[in-house]
């Protein structure tokens, strides 16, 4: 583009970061982590079609240190995902649009991921 | 203002995009289906007795398993087509590019379904037998 002279409407960079726009970030970014997923949940379904040796071989790499984290990321993902998913289904019913209603609800989402992630893991 | 399209246009009401709201709809829908049956495969496998291959399978080998894990392959692939195709589009802005893209997820999205429901299938019929 041109180097532009005429003064410009506000855009992203004047406007105090809203928690809003990270939630929409996020929401994107664990719906690519959960396709990226479906490639290792794919891998491990033909595994356990496939036969004992290389079922062993796919679970020996999730129960390592890497898969370990690798599960834990995708389980948080999908948590978030769910649960922001669900707001996205409550605005689609046109409910929650007030920005302090809009704001609650990302923390509530940030917060029952967080909680839903560690009971999971450590409870269940 | 005068409505410039045609009686044709006007009534099938699908815009430029010749698509409507199937886009939309269908990603609500199979969202939906996902609430369930994501949260139960994510319950179900944190219950089985371990990960091992002899409980997997002995778990996917009973039929409403089966039928679950079949339902939530189809909406999880349909699912997560779909938004990595928005994500392509807001993203890739080389038309040829975009439409490349596109077609290769929906490639891999194919391949990753019918391995999986070829796995599921594998594994339920061995069982029954």
């Amino acid at each position: 583009m041109n180097n532009v002279q005429r003064p410009l409407s506000p855009h992203l960079s004047i406007y105090r970061w809203p928690i809003t726009m990270t939630m929409s970030i996020l929401h994107r970014v664990s719906g690519v982590l959960l396709s990226l997923g479906f490639i290792l949940f794919a891998v491990w379904l033909m595994a356990a079609a496939n036969g004992a040796e290389t079922y062993d071989r796919v679970t020996g790499f999730m129960e390592s240190l890497l898969g370990r984290l690798l599960l834990i990321v995708l389980s948080a993902a999908f948590f978030f995902h769910l649960a922001s998913g669900l707001r996205h289904l409550i605005w689609d019913m046109g409910f929650g649009f007030e920005i302090r209603q809009a704001n609650a609800g990302s923390w509530a989402i940030v917060v029952s991921t967080v909680l839903l992630t560690l009971l999971y893991w450590l409870v269940l | 203002m005068t409505d410039r399209r045609t009686p044709l246009a006007r009534v099938l009401g699908t815009g430029s995009a010749k698509d409507g709201t199937g886009h939309w709809w269908s990603q609500r829908i199979t969202a939906v289906a996902l609430l369930v049956v994501g949260v139960w495969f994510l319950l179900s496998v944190a219950l089985l007795p371990g990960p091992g291959y002899g409980e997997v399978r002995g778990w996917i080998g009973t039929p409403w398993t089966a039928v679950l894990m079949l339902i939530l392959i189809l909406s999880t692939a349909y699912h997560s087509d779909l938004g990595i195709q928005v994500v392509i589009q807001d993203y890739v802005h080389q038309p040829f590019l975009k439409i490349a893209s596109i077609v290769v997820a929906r490639f891999l999205h194919v391949l990753l379904a019918a391995a999986s429901i070829f796995a599921v299938l594998r594994i339920a019929f061995a069982a029954g037998s």
